[in-house]
């Protein structure tokens, strides 16, 4: 069921092996890449399966769209491999099980889907956001997390189901067609990752850039430009919809603020760590963190902005005490929208 | 002939005295399971000249006399079982001294913990004493003298260990000072003199009325942070709690296991606070408690739980939280639990123990243990919510409660600031000798009897 769409054909005949040689946090040249290429291949035990940090972004840098994170996640699991502490994957596949108590709702256009954050529902405001319905909870939840943990089965669990529900519960109830994902997890997880399992998606997921962007061409009139220069932390999960990242430059001139020129941006983002500690991997956690706050402050940047609220609630405070104001990009359109 | 209550309105004035049912009514009781055991009169000295005058009068008329700080034990220990008069000690919240450089705080014993707290952050930004998880109007005094704990048990022990001095009204109305304050000016230990506090702590008021005390202060550094270790095998938390004692960088350990929210079901979590000056020395000081559980982190076997910092908060929070939203799960205000202090060791099967229990009497359950001193003991305890207004409900969790006495002295713990039920089980249990010298000293103290009757017995 959902077989992964990964042919070992092309990485056998693969020359640049981009998914190790690019890696930022495993460091091969292209002899000793080509080995754990073939470890790899054969199934067999390789430092990537333990070292791997999950950061997705072998998923970007492959020139031939052949998955490669997802087998690696996939070997993980097939070899006992998993990344964190077995009790702690295990309270984390119940902290975010489906509880079953969703009830089918006609909900208005355009439908904003929070995934696991309700707490960010008060971010879904103003003209940006009008005449906005959310949905949110672990009903609904993307499920994309599972990568991080090494566990495909549950990918292939749970991601139909909340497929299913999004679908039956919400958008078909309520003759919609398309869903706006407030976070890349759940663009990620509905656009590329399904296309990876072979799983149909029946609606059309719209990245919140892609939402962001119209809105504020509708709205041109209203922005007052911030004038400020913002430091982005690009997600993992933004590694499987690069196409929209040039999405995020747009909104950026829109709104008046300057991207800055950071050394750990778009290809070369860096983890926010968040992940690693759940890893139990706290010194590069630790590591990523600083390297992450320093490049921020180094570029000139008055804001570090968000689209992750996982990466903003790992790097938030931090920031904040490095004098930067951690801020989601949907907040930051609301900024130039509410400015006086 | 002048009436008690008169009497007492001598000596504390008249708004001070009650005999009323709705105040006899209130003071019956406390939020745990124990019935209600109305006093005749209710009294509110406002210092240690009227305590002793109390105590003179009530030892002239053989009146039964009951100490109470905010009434919070939930083990019953403030129900005048034989009647008479309840202190409270509640107008006597005065904070007398902070001593910075020595680190202690001279206090009333009726000033609570939430007082001294709020002190402290204002005047003393840079000390703090040793919290319960109690409400923050529990006191000082009645914390000390029940032997209890808090957020710095694990560096600092029992707080009772943490007393340097009380003084003490004692059932003759004399007025004792026990430690330095006994020789000098300054409440600084209990040593070098024969320590005559224990006279007084753990004695659940059947000795005197501690009218004063000091207590010691610890740094208050500027940064905080919290682990949280997860295991899922019980018979690892031993050997698991021992490793991060050994580290001896915490201030607080306390493991905590509960079937709600579904994701802590069959987990032991042992939340780990420290503390720090700079946010290098926390860094370090978190690598080594990490190190001291190396061997878990590499075998997977147990690990920490991820947090992202905004999450620590509500798990830093001094007294916390979660306890207190537990006991009100069942709504209509019914809430105990046994502690119980026992050995580390006993860990697994104080767990086990609990879990059938909670199922034998469909309890609604939190389990939970604060380590007290470097591993060298715990206070397990076993918490039971009821709703007070439905009263199987109330009668299921006295049931569970003294299954759960009887089952920590089977493992050779001991119940904690034992309800009536629970001392007796206690004293059968007791070298016959301790015994005798606990009634030796009560019979010398206090001939009359009168002192908080109907504890400590064994009839």
């Amino acid at each position: 069921m959902y077989p992964l769409q990964y042919d070992p054909h092309i990485c056998e005949n693969c020359s640049s092996v981009d998914c190790l040689t690019r890696c930022q946090y495993m460091h091969f040249d292209l002899k000793t890449a080509r080995e754990e290429k073939n470890r790899i291949l054969e199934q067999a035990d390789t430092r990537v399966l333990a070292d791997c940090v999950t950061c997705y972004a072998c998923e970007e840098y492959c020139p031939n769209g052949n998955h490669p994170f997802y087998q690696i996640v996939e070997l993980q699991e097939k070899k006992d491999f998993l990344p964190a502490p077995a009790p702690i994957t295990r309270q984390q596949i119940v902290m975010m099980q489906p509880k079953g108590n969703l009830q089918p709702a006609k909900v208005s256009a355009p439908l904003v889907n929070l995934c696991a954050f309700p707490m960010l529902a008060g971010s879904i405001r103003g003209k940006l956001f009008e005449g906005a319905a959310t949905v949110s909870g672990n009903d609904i939840f993307c499920n994309i997390m599972w990568l991080h943990f090494g566990k495909n089965s549950l990918i292939r669990e749970r991601v139909p189901q909340s497929i299913e529900r999004l679908h039956t519960f919400f958008l078909a109830e309520s003759g919609l067609k398309e869903m706006v994902c407030f976070h890349d997890e759940c663009y990620g997880a509905y656009t590329q990752l399904a296309a990876a399992f072979n799983m149909a998606v029946p609606f059309r997921p719209v990245h919140l850039f892609e939402y962001l962007n119209r809105r504020l061409d509708e709205l041109k009139d209203n922005i007052k430009p911030l004038g400020a220069k913002v430091a982005y932390q690009r997600p993992c999960s933004n590694r499987l919809a690069p196409h929209t990242d040039l999405l995020l430059d747009e909104i950026f001139r829109k709104i008046g603020v300057e991207r800055a020129v950071r050394e750990y941006d778009r290809e070369n983002a860096l983890c926010c760590g968040g992940v690693l500690r759940g890893h139990q991997k706290d010194d590069l956690a630790d590591d990523l963190q600083r390297r992450n706050i320093e490049d921020m402050r180094a570029a000139g940047a008055v804001y570090a902005v968000f689209n992750c609220p996982f990466c903003m609630f790992t790097l938030g405070e931090a920031v904040a005490e490095k004098g930067l104001f951690p801020i989601l990009v949907s907040d930051l359109c609301q900024q130039a929208l509410e400015r006086k | 002939m002048e009436s008690i209550k008169a009497k007492l309105a001598k000596i504390v004035g008249p708004d001070y005295v009650s005999d009323q049912p709705e105040e006899r009514y209130l003071y019956a009781m406390d939020p745990g399971t124990m019935p209600p055991r109305k006093p005749d009169f209710v009294v509110l000295p406002e210092n240690t000249a009227q305590v002793a005058a109390i105590v003179r009068l009530a030892n002239m008329e053989k009146i039964p006399l009951v100490p109470m700080g905010a009434g919070l034990v939930l083990s019953g220990l403030t129900r005048a079982l034989k009647g008479g008069i309840i202190l409270d000690m509640k107008r006597m919240n005065r904070i007398l001294e902070v001593n910075e450089i020595s680190r202690y705080a001279l206090v009333e014993a009726g000033a609570s913990q939430g007082m001294l707290q709020a002190h402290l952050k204002k005047h003393h930004p840079g000390l703090k004493h040793s919290m319960p998880d109690a409400p923050p109007m529990a006191t000082l005094a009645g914390n000390v003298l029940i032997h209890g704990s808090g957020h710095l048990s694990h560096a600092a022990g029992f707080h009772s260990d943490m007393l340097n001095g009380l003084e003490v009204v004692l059932p003759s109305g004399e007025i004792a000072s026990l430690g330095s304050c006994a020789v000098s000016p300054a409440w600084f230990a209990r040593a070098p003199l024969p320590d005559l506090a224990g006279l007084f702590l753990g004695w659940a008021g059947t000795t005197g009325i501690v009218t004063k005390l000091a207590i010691k202060l610890y740094p208050r550094y500027k940064y905080e942070d919290i682990l949280i270790f997860v295991a899922d095998k019980p018979e690892t938390v031993p050997d698991i709690l021992y490793r991060i004692t050994g580290a001896q960088i915490a201030e607080d350990i306390t493991a905590w296991m509960t079937p709600k929210p579904l994701w802590a079901k069959g987990f032991q979590h042992i939340n780990i606070t420290f503390a720090a000056d700079s946010k290098e020395e926390l860094i370090w000081k978190r690598n080594l408690l990490r190190a001291a559980v190396k061997p878990y982190l590499e075998s997977k076997e147990a690990g920490f739980m991820p947090l992202p910092p905004p999450m620590k908060h509500r798990f830093l929070q001094v007294p916390a939280s979660d306890l207190a939203r537990f006991a009100d799960i069942k709504k209509g205000g019914g809430f105990e639990y046994v502690g119980a202090i026992m050995p580390v060791d006993r860990f697994p099967r104080a767990y086990q123990e609990g879990l059938n229990i909670a199922e034998r009497f469909q309890a609604a359950y939190s389990l939970g243990a604060r380590i007290i001193g470097v591993n060298h003991c715990m206070m397990f305890f076993y918490a039971y919510a009821f709703n007070r207004a439905d009263a199987a409900d109330v009668e299921r969790a006295q049931q569970a409660l003294e299954a759960t006495n009887t089952a920590v002295l089977a493992m050779g713990g001991i119940p904690w600031k034992a309800e009536e039920p629970a001392q007796k089980q206690i004293l059968a249990k007791m070298n016959p000798q301790m015994l005798g010298l606990m009634n030796q000293v009560r019979a010398m103290l206090d001939p009359n009897g009168i002192m908080n009757p109907g504890n400590w017995e064994v009839n």
